[in-house]
């Protein structure tokens, strides 16, 4: 089982294929591990605390906007912790979105940086594109080893 | 409506900067809570379209389509608070758009804010107190005319105000540094009810405004204490006898600046702070120090001056301090200096705040500061408008604070 991030870090349904498919997808959901209450487009965490931004200081400088860096605080060791990840470009807002582009744009490029597998898919806008949407998906996860970490 | 005043947030960034629990907290403590419009995603969709506004941020995209919802009616809310993370450009140009568009579009009183992980529910509360007075208590605002005998009191940062007035007219002032809040305070009272040959005990009602406002309030027993955005308000179009109709209130303080777009004596959109101190009456205090003049001669002399001749840039009051030292021992004159530091502050309030509001005349320019032609004049220039320093303009927030403590004498009763 390989521990996969998924982008839109919030998509259920790409949470749901990876955890089908015998992985562990590493989503928001597993940083935001508490209370959970609707606020914006990607269900913000409470318990964020100011502290949080200044530990997001490890992947965005002190210029970079405070909301940037309390994302990358949450987002960013799973990150480090990765193995394989799932990009969705483009993705319709009802599949799972993130409030910040420019918190995105940096997780992109981390991700792509990161010298891990990654899977770089566009969101279908067809019934046929949604079929080989989920083949590569299927192809992309069966690829990877199961029992151990990913190579 | 509930009980509560209801403000609707729009935003991006504030929970993940951990300065979500402030907004709250500031919100709570003025009797106010803030609430997130609920809106469908094919509302998200169609709102966007229609605004013309294609932002790259989801939240962004939620906050516009959330104001679309406000504006027509279709979520209801007694005001808007619009923050985003500071330094993201991306976020000022909607927080801007979003401010316009909510203002010449519907009657919510609306404040922005750009917030860092450092904001916390004290630098917001005078925000909300403002917000919470202009959706709620209009009619106090309303008040045109003072009647009775009260007293006013401004215990500000930098000065203590105090004034008395009967029938509409002030009969006594007092005016001191704050040093200790309380003892100025009593300092300052005890001032204006001897000039106006009273006593404390003929008083028949009395209003606080200020930082310290809510210390003074409870010592004095006041009977009103109120943020100074809206109490400045009423002061101004006060004194300036212009009680009806549009006006822009600039107020250059000792600790932070405040812009407020009025209407009919009621503010209508308004910003609060500065960079820096480099932008406050403080820096203008050094300036007059460093020059060897008092600060009442500090606007004479910088009219006799000519700015452009000294480059001076009071983004940091450290820095400022730095030009104005630099710009002497290279032989520029006390008259350009003074200028300079005169024109560097009209034009950091003019770029930082006057941005946020949109301008209309006349612009009443009130606190110390509106004392410093040098300043006045900057403004004006910046501004392209003959500036209006009402008499007494260094009183403002004392002078509102007894004309709406006036609104009391009958409660009292």
């Amino acid at each position: 089982m390989a521990k996969i991030f998924i982008y839109p870090t919030t998509s259920l349904i790409l949470s749901d294929m990876v955890a089908r498919f015998g992985h562990e997808p590493l989503g928001a959901a597993l940083g935001i591990r508490e209370r959970i209450q609707t606020a914006g487009f990607d269900s913000p965490p409470l318990q964020v605390t100011p502290e949080e931004p200044k530990k997001g200081l490890r992947w965005a400088a002190v210029e970079v906007p405070s909301g940037v860096r309390g994302r990358m605080a949450i987002l960013g060791p799973l990150i480090d912790h990765a193995e394989a990840a799932i990009i969705i470009n483009d993705a319709d807002l009802a599949f799972g979105c993130m409030g910040c582009a420019r918190t995105n744009e940096l997780l992109l490029f981390l991700l792509r940086h990161r010298g891990i597998p990654v899977l770089d898919l566009t969101y279908p806008r067809s019934e046929e594109e949604g079929e080989i949407f989920v083949a590569a998906i299927r192809e992309f996860l069966e690829k990877l080893p199961k029992g151990g970490k990913a190579e | 409506m509930t009980d509560k005043v209801r403000i609707a947030q729009l935003a991006c960034g504030p929970e993940y900067s951990g300065v979500q629990k402030e907004i709250n907290d500031a919100a709570a403590a003025v009797g106010a809570e803030i609430f997130f419009p609920d809106i469908a995603l094919s509302d998200v969709k169609r709102d966007l379209t229609l605004f013309g506004l294609d932002v790259r941020s989801p939240d962004l995209k939620l906050a516009i389509a959330r104001a679309k919802e406000l504006v027509e009616g279709r979520i209801e809310a007694d005001a808007v608070f619009i923050a985003t993370c500071f330094r993201c450009a991306e976020a000022a140009i909607v927080r801007n758009e979003l401010r316009r568009y909510i203002v010449e579009h519907s009657t919510l009183p609306v404040v922005s804010y750009s917030f860092t992980e450092r904001t916390t529910s004290g630098t917001l509360l005078t925000r909300m107190e403002a917000l919470t007075t202009i959706a709620r208590r209009r009619a106090l605002l309303a008040r045109e005319v003072q009647e009775g005998l009260t007293l006013g009191l401004d215990s500000g940062s930098a000065t203590t105000k105090a004034i008395v007035m009967q029938d509409n007219r002030i009969i006594g002032k007092g005016w001191l540094p704050t040093i200790e809040v309380l003892k100025s305070a009593e300092d300052a009272i005890a001032l204006a009810l001897a000039e106006a040959g009273v006593s404390r005990e003929e008083i028949q009602a009395v209003g606080t405004t200020g930082y310290g406002r809510y210390l003074v309030g409870q010592h004095i027993h006041a009977d009103l204490i109120q943020e100074e955005l809206t109490v400045n308000s009423k002061g101004a179009v006060f004194l300036a006898d212009h009680q009806h109709g549009p006006c822009t209130v600039i107020d250059i303080g000792g600790m932070d600046n405040k812009a407020i777009t009025v209407h009919d004596g009621i503010p209508g959109t308004f910003t609060m702070g500065g960079i820096c101190a480099g932008a406050s009456g403080r820096f203008l205090e050094m300036t007059a120090k460093r020059l060897g003049v008092e600060i009442t001669e500090l606007g004479p002399l910088a009219i006799k001056g000519l700015s452009t001749r000294v480059p001076m840039n009071s983004y940091c009051i450290v820095f400022g301090t730095q030009s104005l030292v630099n710009a002497l021992a290279a032989g520029s004159t006390r008259e350009d200096v003074a200028a300079a530091a005169c024109h560097s502050v009209a034009e950091q309030v003019f770029e930082q705040q006057l941005q946020e509001v949109d301008i209309k005349e006349p612009v009443i320019m009130v606190g110390g500061t509106s004392l410093i032609s040098g300043l006045v004049h900057a403004m004006g220039t910046l501004l392209q408008t003959e500036i209006l320093v009402p008499i007494h303009s260094q009183h403002i927030g004392a002078v509102g604070s007894a004309l709406l403590a006036s609104g009391f004498i009958r409660e009292k009763r």
